[in-house]
């Protein structure tokens, strides 16, 4: 069976840095798994994550998606069958919400028709009402919003994987919650492969169907979230699954009324 | 002084006509080969790094020794001016484009070259008109110094209206001096003036 992405023996170092960023990794990740990727700043999350689209090359290692070896690939041509969404959006603000999803579309010379049908369907998906949101500027739609486009627009040309790197980082909770439900409703009804970073415990406990722990550079543990929660490979997994109990904890106590406590 | 006007308006018109046309051409070349520049600078790190520097400092040799020095190349004339002013404008132009090009917030830069775009369409789509401001803004410096350099040659014959000052200047004529200044001084505040209006409309 085809891996729909696969690292061997992956390395890259920054210049300047004394460790690895990523150390030797390996791993693989099946078509349609949601996984998360969960370590604190530094760990290397964000450094395997950019390997994958090419906007970081491996100092060594193979990096295989769907069966091809992605150095012998055009990067241009590979990032645009991969969905890219970042923390801080990024959408081009001197063009409208349609234009942003366009983008790709328009680059890859589709027929007009079908590009706006696309994005009517997108933008119907992320849950903005096509004719209310497509003529609007980034900067007249909200963070949860504009977020939303950043999602539409790296589904556009309906890539079979999707990197977000902390899409939510910088969304107020209530939205936050809103926005990881959807996504995994999304993520449900589209067969695709998700690769989404974060720092944040329980958001990646909640999306992923494997979560992968990283730390210095190293893949710590990478299963279910059960698995892990049962079974936490060493000592760093564990203080970080008892660090969750003990937040757990602390709402609990706000479970009743003071005089019962 | 007045006087001077009625009687030599025709000389007048045709030194600032003459002006005008040297500040155009100077400007249409200067706009060719800053775009080439900067285009190279966006392609290459060493360049970017390295260009600024000799433009600055070809910049700062005065113009009239750099008049000089192309003289024995190039004559006397308006093309020799036109050179000179098109090696000045490069530094004013490249100046403001790269700072206009590397100002576009890098996240936007990240997505666009994460979704797939060449770093040409990168440039020609994204960060171009996110940057025109400061495009517009390098124009004008740059527009501006023409006038005022374009003066000072006349000194090796390539019309416009330093002739006037300078023949002011010789026969200790005030009337000429001042019309010289004085139509060169209105032309860079028109020009500014206009380039401001186009700055103010794509601030937008």
């Amino acid at each position: 069976m085809v891996h729909a992405i696969e690292f061997q023996n992956v390395t890259k170092a920054f210049q300047g840095s004394l460790h690895n960023a990523v150390d030797q990794i390996n791993f693989t990740a099946e078509e349609g798994e949601f996984i998360t990727i969960l370590g604190s700043s530094g760990c290397g999350k964000t450094t395997l994550l950019k390997m994958i689209n090419r906007l970081y090359e491996p100092d060594a290692g193979t990096i295989i998606v769907f069966g091809e070896n992605i150095s012998t690939l055009d990067p241009v041509k590979l990032r645009r069958r991969i969905g890219y969404v970042i923390q801080q959006i990024g959408l081009f603000p001197h063009m409208t919400v349609g234009d942003n999803i366009a983008m790709i579309p328009n680059l890859l010379k589709w027929e007009k028709e079908k590009t706006e049908a696309r994005i009517n369907q997108l933008l119907t998906m992320a849950g903005l009402a096509p004719e209310e949101f497509k003529n609007r500027y980034p900067a007249q739609l909200s963070g949860g919003q504009q977020q939303r486009v950043g999602l539409a627009r790296a589904l556009a040309a309906d890539p079979k994987i999707m990197l977000l790197d902390e899409p939510f980082g910088a969304i107020d909770s209530i939205t936050r919650t809103r926005l990881q439900d959807e996504l995994l409703t999304l993520h449900r009804g589209m067969n695709k492969t998700f690769l989404f970073v974060t720092h944040d415990i329980e958001e990646a406990f909640k999306l992923g169907t494997r979560v992968m722990i990283m730390n210095e550079g190293h893949i710590l543990q990478f299963d279910t979230p059960e698995e892990i929660i049962l079974h936490p490979a060493d000592g760093f997994v564990k203080s970080l699954v008892d660090s969750a109990r003990a937040k757990e904890q602390f709402w609990e106590k706000f479970r009743y009324p003071r005089e019962y406590r | 002084m007045i006087d001077y006007m009625f009687k030599h308006y025709d000389d007048l018109i045709k030194s600032a006509l003459e002006h005008l046309q040297i500040v155009l051409v100077t400007l249409a070349l200067s706009l060719v080969i800053a775009a080439a520049l900067t285009v190279i600078c966006s392609y290459s790190k060493l360049a970017a790094r390295i260009l600024p520097g000799i433009l600055s400092m070809v910049y700062s040799v005065p113009s009239l020794a750099m008049f000089a020095l192309l003289i024995p190349l190039t004559g006397l004339g308006q093309t020799t001016a036109i050179i000179v002013l098109v090696i000045y404008n490069q530094y004013l132009l490249l100046q403001n484009f790269l700072a206009g090009l590397n100002g576009v917030e890098k996240s936007i830069v990240e997505a666009a070259a994460g979704m797939g775009m060449t770093p040409m369409q990168t440039l020609i789509k994204i960060k171009l008109p996110l940057s025109r401001k400061s495009f517009i803004a390098g124009i004008r410096i740059a527009m501006v110094a023409t006038i005022s350099i374009a003066t000072i040659a006349a000194s090796i014959n390539a019309g416009g209206l330093g002739t006037i000052l300078f023949d002011g200047l010789r026969t200790m004529n005030p009337a000429k001096i001042l019309w010289g200044s004085l139509l060169s001084a209105l032309l860079a505040i028109l020009i500014d003036r206009i380039l401001r209006l186009a700055e103010k409309f794509f601030e937008r």
